[in-house]
C-alpha cells in the first residue's frame, strides 16, 4: 500500500485529500502513477494529463517523474509552491 | 537552528534578542520580514490562507537552513511561517541569520528566502472582491533561485 497526498489547487478540484491504494500493476515510478490518476477521468484527466504543471514529493522529498514508487511511500501531488 | 510552522503571529524583537544573545561572538544580525500586500496583479486582497505539508514543510525548511550554514560562515538562522487565514499588513514569514559580519548573514538570509519560495510546499490563496483564486508561482521566483547555482 502507498499513501497518496493531494495539495492546495489539486486537493480542492480532485475533492480528494488523501488515499491509500495498492501500487497499480505497471506503475513503478511517479509519471506511471500519475499516467494510471489520469484514467479516472474528469478532473484527473486534466490534472495528471494536461498541461498544468504538477509536482510530486516521495516521503517528504521533492522527486522527478522518474523517482520509484516504493511500497509504504508516501507520494504527494500538488502544484508549484508559492509560499514567503 | 529553528523552524517553525504556525498559525499564531510572531514577534520579530523577541526572536532578534533571542537569537542575539546565543552567540556571544554575534556581530551582524539580518532579518527578513515578509507580509501580506492589499494588492496583487492589480486586484484588491481582502484575505490570503496559507496551506502547507505538514511534516514536509517543516523539513524542507531545515534543509534549506542546513545549505545556508554549509555555504557560509554563520552562527545560527530561524524560519518562522505562518498558515491559515491572514489579512492585508498581516506577517507572513520571519528570517533570521546571525554572524560575525553583515556580508555573510546578508547572502544566508537571501538565499533562504530564495530557496523558500520555490522549494518550501506552501501554497497561497486570495480572495478578492471578484472571487478567489490560488497564487500562480512566479518564473521570476525560479530566476532568483538558480543566481546561487552559478
Amino acid at each position: 500500500m502507498i499513501k497518496v497526498l493531494y495539495f492546495a489547487r489539486l486537493k480542492e478540484s480532485l475533492n480528494y485529500s488523501e488515499e491509500e491504494i495498492s501500487i497499480p500493476a505497471g506503475v513503478s515510478t511517479v509519471a506511471h502513477l500519475m499516467t494510471h490518476l489520469a484514467q479516472r477521468g474528469d478532473a484527473w484527466a486534466s490534472l495528471f494529463a494536461g498541461k498544468q504543471v504538477v509536482r510530486a514529493a516521495i516521503n517528504h522529498e521533492l522527486v522527478s517523474n522518474t523517482a520509484v514508487i516504493k511500497d509504504g511511500d508516501e507520494v504527494a501531488f500538488f502544484p508549484p509552491v508559492t509560499g514567503g | 537552528m529553528t523552524v517553525r510552522v504556525q498559525v499564531e503571529d510572531f514577534d520579530a524583537g523577541a526572536e532578534i534578542r533571542r537569537l542575539r544573545m546565543a552567540h556571544r561572538n554575534t556581530g551582524a544580525i539580518v532579518t527578513f520580514i515578509g507580509q501580506v500586500r492589499d494588492l496583487n496583479d492589480g486586484a484588491d486582497v481582502t484575505t490570503m490562507t496559507l496551506e502547507h505539508y505538514p511534516g514536509m514543510t517543516e523539513k524542507s525548511l531545515e534543509v534549506i537552513i542546513e545549505q545556508a550554514k554549509n555555504r557560509w560562515d554563520i552562527y545560527d538562522a530561524l524560519i518562522v511561517h505562518r498558515v491559515g487565514e491572514l489579512q492585508p499588513a498581516d506577517q507572513i514569514v520571519l528570517v533570521v541569520v546571525t554572524g560575525a559580519h553583515r556580508k555573510e548573514a546578508f547572502a544566508a538570509c537571501e538565499f533562504m528566502m530564495d530557496y523558500l519560495k520555490t522549494e518550501a510546499p506552501f501554497w497561497k490563496k486570495e480572495r478578492t472582491p471578484t472571487g478567489e483564486h490560488w497564487v500562480e508561482a512566479k518564473a521570476s521566483d525560479d530566476v532568483a533561485r538558480e543566481r546561487w547555482n552559478k
